[in-house]
């Protein structure tokens, strides 16, 4: 695995430190072939064993999606659609569902805290718990909706990717468990060479807009999915079609935080400039005065 | 499993029907995402329900539950009318040519010697006819109206497409192009594997759903090939090893049968077990039945067993019923006729049919033994739950003692997986608290009750003192010294006769084959089928090389499989009647003038050239596999669709006979059927993938991953009912009730059966009072006590239910 | 601050206008302090290189989950401000004459600026921008105050929740700083809110009309009078003090 293996950071939330660029970095990925994925929940199983985390027992409420949704003990969770095709076929489609890793990541452009979520160079985003603060930013950055935060610790958590396990040349915990290789783990370039081998596979079976989710609005995902009908990724739970970080975001975190900051220094220079030019506005005698004048006027009435 | 995991991936067409592999053994179902992947394979998924396996297929059929061998009779029927048949194979390896005794006759849904009062057939009719010479008599033209192949093809006639839609529910079309999938591969370089599992053997025609399957994959030619098989996918880990080592109350290690009460000595058993060979030069490797038999005693009594005691034959116990099932004993708790139980790893409360039933057989025990890792259902059973088991403890007398064994991750040994492998494993961890191994348990409960019999004797002790029990410490056999004695050793040295300079055997040393086995009490095996797991060259079961030649799916250096390490059964099938391969992409074993050579161990003699005209499945009389089974099951040589015992539609096919004619239900059980009237729904029971049996719930993980119970319902019933995803409903049989959550789904349609539609209810099991998850109702408190004909596993998969919405939760209050 | 430097009046005492009572004084000082912690700690997560202004706060966290709770008593101690001051913020004619000629307001010619009354149109500005723009950040910090309204509604709406309260709070900074500025700016006028009154001169100078209607409605106080109130002497000793 050597060099995706590194830890160099390529960027790290609320900073402007530059990043390391002499080691050659290899991105990495995670692929998810929803089309050989049997719902097993395997991965959920292994991710809760890997980062000792126990999700809640909650309820059934009628449906095969359990927990419910994601939160800080499930980072990762099989989201499951009955979907009745134009030919009135019936598919089920089941999608993990988890954090995506993206390349331009929302959650890392909101956060506030330096080094609360760092990006490394082989591309995983992943969260440093001891820097968060509890902001909650980071949800509001992400397109896909995962980051969630503890009510134990006012933590943000989310899918690490493993970064534990990447880094000394394992696959993560849910590719591993997985039984039927529907995930996969390895570097970027060679996950996209095996999904084309995947689609391929799918157009010949009727499935004519098989494709790879790799949303370019992110700037591509460390975690991509081979869908069967990648014209409609919604169709898989609502899975974005064309993510990308939300305007009000970057406006938040783009323009306005560097326009604020501008305008307050314009507004400090400029007062202290005026003070300098115009000089202060002082009372002189002539209005001590001319107030004099008055208390008497109204203390003779 | 005649193939292996692994060689899914050779497979073409994979049927998966009467299981559902994504769901209960994700695992093994890598190898069908790799088939699809890399060898362009068609998944066709058959079921009652959109499973998790349908979620993969490329076709999907629907089919009412316990309708299978309608629909695999239709299929049949397609094969021979459209001549999709792999010709050579069928008439060079199969009995399709054997003809048939003319008093053999099948009408209006029996077969010839049927016998009402005992439910139950005199078979003598359904055999060959024997020639002069004693061989059975052939057609090689299949053409005399009595050869197998014509009587099928009659037997078959009546299941057109048609009238398989009307039975089945299965539409017509998509039936045909399931028959077109499987027909595809009748040609030699395409192979067919079929998956199954409970969804076929919980049924009252269990056993012949399996082999109506069997018939269609030898008229493909897909048995004995790479990416072929019946392939049976076992319910627990090592329920392989379970039967492999005897463990039914019928059968002895090695598929031996237990004698019976008619056996009155060593000779007369013996005898019925000679099986001579039917055609001329024919293997029936059955013929060595006594050398298993002899070092099978050698190893249970050693030295006590001898040529003038006939090895000990006495010291068996002799069967006075056909076998002491599950249902038997729960039938025979409530006589009170028995009144102590063992239960050694598992859980009847939840996992015998009619749970009520079986609450009161256990109440009505002196003793309950309970040796299991978790706290059991069943070692509770007196607890009151409130509802979910609704238990008066004053009224149970039953003493219940709790074993604490260890889990399967903290003990050393070998389990043996549905391909056959024996997968040596070490302890991940040391057993909590005072939990011991079974083994341990098992050996402490025998010196005990051995101590007792020496001290105050007994009518017959002989067997128990004479037990050979040559273990280093008494009280704790090691694994290994178990394993090596079930591999097998040699007692007496052994001359060769050639040159008596030297010895054959030398006593001592570990055996390498059951080839080596004798019957003059100079081996020793506990289980001939496992000799060669543990030679002289050591633990074969730890093997752990994926050296795989060809990448043929067989990776011979990876633990160890029965029979000597061969992988796929009947292999020699693989090649045609000249012994070369039918195809070169699934070559297996060729014969090259001298030997059988190839990837696999030959299933056959290693040296005896196709010239001789040997079958290929040496371990029959006739040498070659069987559609007509002669009179080895108890309900017809032919498979017949009846309806199950509980089912909401008459039996279209033989409306007299409505239910398996020899299905075994007790006459209790028969008063407690259900009517359609009353309980119009089909329902199924079935196991979902985030949990195991009953165990799992104990854990967090898996409780979290499906947390609690639910059955499935159409988006149609659920109309007709009120009922919304995620509302309560109660579940009634005639039986009893369970309430739970519903789960409104698409993936269960009303299904059209000869006009009208029949509802399934799908019901998951995990559920019961113990453990970490939402306590739940057992699901098995629905399903009636009925056996199947031949094995008497319960019918699961097919009875009848009424459901309603609710709007309250059960109630877990103690309501003492 | 300049301290102010009193002029000697004529007769060497100076004249007094009392403008802020002691209980509205505290109540700007308290609305200012947690505006500025607010501006502090918010700012501090608003860009990463004010990130350090954490510290200040005991870190990230503590600054995170102290900044909402300064929020709600500013809100509250702002709306007692304003139920004060609303209706003294009235806009009027003069207000317009004055912004017209917002260019002699910065450069101190008083003389071309019409008379005013209690408030010119900047400090209208000031009250009324604040009234909208805190309203705007507590109700927008309500739904991104995740740990107790976080489940109420979904992202999108925390996300312009988000950039309002953002938008709002650089704007009441900016409008803070000019009122501060002013207050440095203009001489005479911390004494105001510090000491609850302004010498006769400034009132004349920028709030004439308000010095006219405090004149004939209440009076002016001069230096010593002041002193005296403050300063009650025993009746036998005290002398009285000198017109």
């Amino acid at each position: 695995m050597a060099d995706y293996q590194s830890l160099d950071i390529r960027r790290r939330s609320a900073s402007t430190d530059s990043s390391p660029d002499v080691r050659g970095a290899i991105e990495v990925a995670k692929l998810i072939d929803v089309s050989k994925c049997i719902g097993c929940k395997a991965c959920q199983a292994a991710c809760m064993e890997w980062n000792d985390l126990r999700s809640p027992i909650g309820d059934n409420i009628g449906v095969y999606t359990n927990p419910q949704d994601l939160d800080p003990n499930t980072w990762t969770l099989m989201r499951f659609t009955e979907y009745e095709n134009p030919d009135g076929n019936l598919e089920w489609l089941i999608r993990k569902d988890g954090c995506m890793h993206c390349s331009d990541p929302g959650c890392l452009k909101a956060c506030p805290s330096p080094g609360a979520i760092v990006q490394y160079q082989n591309g995983i985003v992943d969260f440093i718990s001891e820097n968060c603060i509890g902001c909650t930013y980071c949800v509001k950055g992400c397109p896909f909706n995962i980051p969630r935060i503890s009510s134990v610790d006012r933590k943000a958590y989310k899918c690490t990717l493993c970064v534990d396990r990447v880094s000394v040349g394992q696959a993560p915990a849910c590719a591993k468990s997985c039984p039927t290789q529907a995930i996969v783990f390895g570097t970027k370039a060679d996950m996209i060479a095996h999904a084309d081998e995947r689609i391929i596979d799918l157009k010949t079976r009727g499935f004519t807009n098989a494709g790879l989710y790799d949303p370019p609005g992110v700037g591509g995902t460390h975690v991509m999915y081979v869908l069967h009908h990648a014209d409609s990724p919604q169709l898989y739970a609502n899975l974005p079609k064309d993510p990308k970080i939300s305007t009000l975001v970057a406006i938040w975190k783009g323009g306005l935080k560097v326009a604020g900051l501008g305008l307050m220094a314009a507004a400090a220079v400029g007062s202290f400039f005026h003070y300098v030019a115009k000089g202060p506005d002082e009372v002189d005698d002539h209005d001590e005065m001319a107030a004099e004048r008055m208390k008497e006027e109204s203390d003779r009435s | 499993m005649t193939n292996t995991w692994m060689d899914i991936k050779s497979a073409d067409v994979i049927v998966i029907m009467g299981g559902n592999a994504a769901e209960a053994h994700p695992c093994g179902f890598k190898w069908v995402t790799e088939a699809k992947a890399h060898n362009n394979a068609k998944l066709v998924v058959v079921d009652p329900r959109f499973t998790r396996s349908a979620a993969l297929a490329d076709y999907y059929c629907p089919i009412r539950q316990g309708t299978d061998i309608a629909f695999l009779s239709g299929v049949i029927n397609y094969l021979l009318q459209n001549d999709k048949l792999q010709h050579e194979y069928v008439k060079a390896f199969t009995n399709a040519t054997f003809l048939l005794k003319d008093d053999y006759t099948y009408s209006e849904g029996l077969f010839s010697g049927y016998d009402e009062e005992k439910r139950d057939y005199d078979k003598s009719s359904w055999d060959y006819q024997f020639g002069p010479d004693g061989f059975a008599m052939v057609d090689p033209t299949m053409q005399d109206p009595r050869c197998v192949f014509q009587v099928l093809k009659a037997h078959v006639a009546q299941y057109t497409p048609e009238f398989v839609e009307r039975i089945t529910g299965s539409p017509k079309d998509k039936f045909l192009k399931v028959c077109e999938y499987m027909a595809s591969t009748s040609t030699p370089d395409r192979s067919m594997t079929s998956m199954y599992a409970l969804g076929w053997t919980h049924h009252s025609s269990g056993a012949q759903n399996i082999r109506t399957m069997a018939i269609i994959q030898l008229l493909l030619g897909n048995i004995g090939t790479r990416g072929g098989g019946m392939n049976a996918l076992r319910g627990h880990s090592n329920i392989q090893g379970l039967t492999d080592l005897g463990l039914l109350s019928n059968t002895m290690p090695g598929y031996l049968s237990l004698p019976t009460e008619k056996d009155i000595d060593y000779k007369t058993y013996i005898s019925k077990k000679l099986f001579k060979p039917q055609r001329p030069g024919q293997t029936s490797y059955w013929q060595n039945y006594g050398k298993f038999f002899v070092s099978l005693q050698m190893a249970f009594f050693g030295k006590a067993a001898t040529a003038e005691n006939n090895y000990a034959y006495d010291y068996l116990p002799k069967l006075d019923v056909i076998q002491y099932d599950l249902i038997r004993a729960i039938e025979l708790m409530n006589q009170d006729k028995m009144t102590g139980y063992i239960c050694q790893g598992f859980n009847p409360l939840m996992s015998a049919p009619d749970k009520n039933k079986t609450h009161a057989g256990l109440s009505k025990l002196k003793f309950l033994v309970v040796m299991d890792p978790l706290q059991t259902e069943t070692a509770r059973f007196w607890e009151n739950h409130g509802e979910f088991n609704d238990s008066d403890p004053k009224a149970i007398q039953t003493e219940v003692f709790e074993l604490p064994t260890t889990c399967f991750a903290e003990d050393e040994g070998s389990l043996t997986n549905s391909t056959r492998w024996l997968q040596w494993h070490t302890p991940a961890q040391d057993p909590p608290y005072e939990a011991k191994s079974d083994i341990d348990i098992m050996s402490a409960i025998y010196l005990r009750l051995k101590a007792l019999y020496e001290k105050e004797g007994g009518a017959f002790p002989d067997a128990l003192l004479n037990l050979t029990w040559p273990y280093q410490v008494a009280h704790s056999p090691t694994p290994d010294e178990i394993a090596k004695e079930v591999n097998g050793y040699v007692v007496d040295n052994v001359p060769d006769p050639t040159d008596p300079t030297k010895m054959l055997l030398t006593a001592g040393k570990q055996l390498d084959t059951f080839a080596q086995l004798r019957d003059d009490g100079t081996t020793a095996s506990g289980c001939w089928i496992y000799s060669g797991s543990y030679t002289e060259a050591g633990n074969m079961m730890a093997r752990r090389s994926t050296s795989d030649p060809g990448e043929a799916g067989i990776a011979p250096k990876w633990a160890w499989a029965w029979p000597v390490n061969r992988r796929i059964l009947y292999n020699r099938a693989s090649a045609d009647v000249k012994g070369k391969a039918w195809s070169e992409k699934k070559k297996l074993i060729e014969w090259n003038g001298k030997a059988w050579v190839g990837f696999d161990v030959p299933d056959y003699g290693p040296n005896v050239p196709p010239q001789k005209s040997v079958g290929p499945f040496i371990l029959t009389e006739e040498g070659v596999g069987r559609i007509f089974t002669k009179a080895l099951m108890r309900d017809g040589p032919l498979p017949v669709h009846y309806e199950p015992f509980e089912s909401p539609r008459i039996n279209l096919n033989s409306p007299k006979i409505q239910g398996n004619p020899a299905g075994r239900i007790f006459k209790d059980d028969l008063a407690k059927l259900g009517k359609a009237k009353d309980f119009p729904y089909a329902a199924t029971t079935y196991r979902l993938t985030e949990h195991f049996h009953f165990w799992t719930k104990h854990a967090k993980i898996n409780s979290a991953l499906q947390p609690q119970q639910f059955v499935e319902i159409s988006e149609q019933l659920a109309q007709e009912k009120g009922v919304v995803g995620g509302d309560w409903v109660r579940v009634w049989s005639s039986r009893g009730q369970i309430k739970a959550k519903a789960v409104v789904t698409k993936r269960i349609k009303p299904l059209i059966c000869d006009g009208s539609p029949v509802h399934v209810v799908g019901i998951p099991i995990h559920w019961g009072f113990m453990g970490v998850a939402h306590k739940g109702f057992a699901a098995n408190t629905l399903g009636p006590a009925v056996g199947d004909a031949n094995t008497d596993t319960p019918e699961f998969k097919a009875f009848l239910v009424n459901l309603e919405r609710i709007t309250d939760a059960p109630s877990d209050a103690a309501t003492v | 601050m300049t301290r102010d430097v009193p002029h000697t009046t004529s007769d060497g005492g100076l004249t007094y206008v009392s403008r802020y009572t002691t209980v509205q004084r505290i109540n700007h000082w308290v609305t200012a302090a947690l505006f500025t912690m607010l501006t502090l700690s918010g700012l501090s997560l608003f860009h990463p290189s004010l990130f350090f202004l954490t510290g200040l706060f005991g870190g990230g966290p503590s600054t995170r989950a102290i900044h909402p709770w300064f929020g709600v008593v500013l809100f509250l101690s702002f709306l007692m401000l304003f139920f004060r001051f609303w209706s003294l913020n009235l806009p009027n004619r003069d207000d317009i004459e004055w912004s017209k000629r917002i260019g002699d307001v910065v450069s101190n010619r008083h003389d071309r600026l019409p008379e005013l009354g209690k408030y010119n149109a900047g400090q209208k500005i000031v009250f009324w921008g604040q009234s909208i723009l805190i309203t705007c950040m507590f109700l927008s910090g309500l739904v991104i105050w995740d740990q107790y309204f976080g489940t109420y509604t979904s992202i999108e709406p925390k996300r312009v929740a988000l950039l309002i309260h953002s938008l709002a709070a650089l704007c009441a900074i900016l409008i803070i700083f000019v009122h501060v500025y002013a207050g440095i700016w203009i001489k005479g006028t911390g004494r105001a809110m510090m000491r609850g009154n302004v010498t006769g001169g400034w009132a004349y100078r920028h709030h004439r009309k308000w010095l006219r209607k405090e004149a004939a409605a209440h009076g002016i106080a001069s230096e010593a009078e002041i002193y005296a109130a403050h300063h009650p002497a025993p009746a036998t000793k005290a002398e009285p003090p000198a017109k």
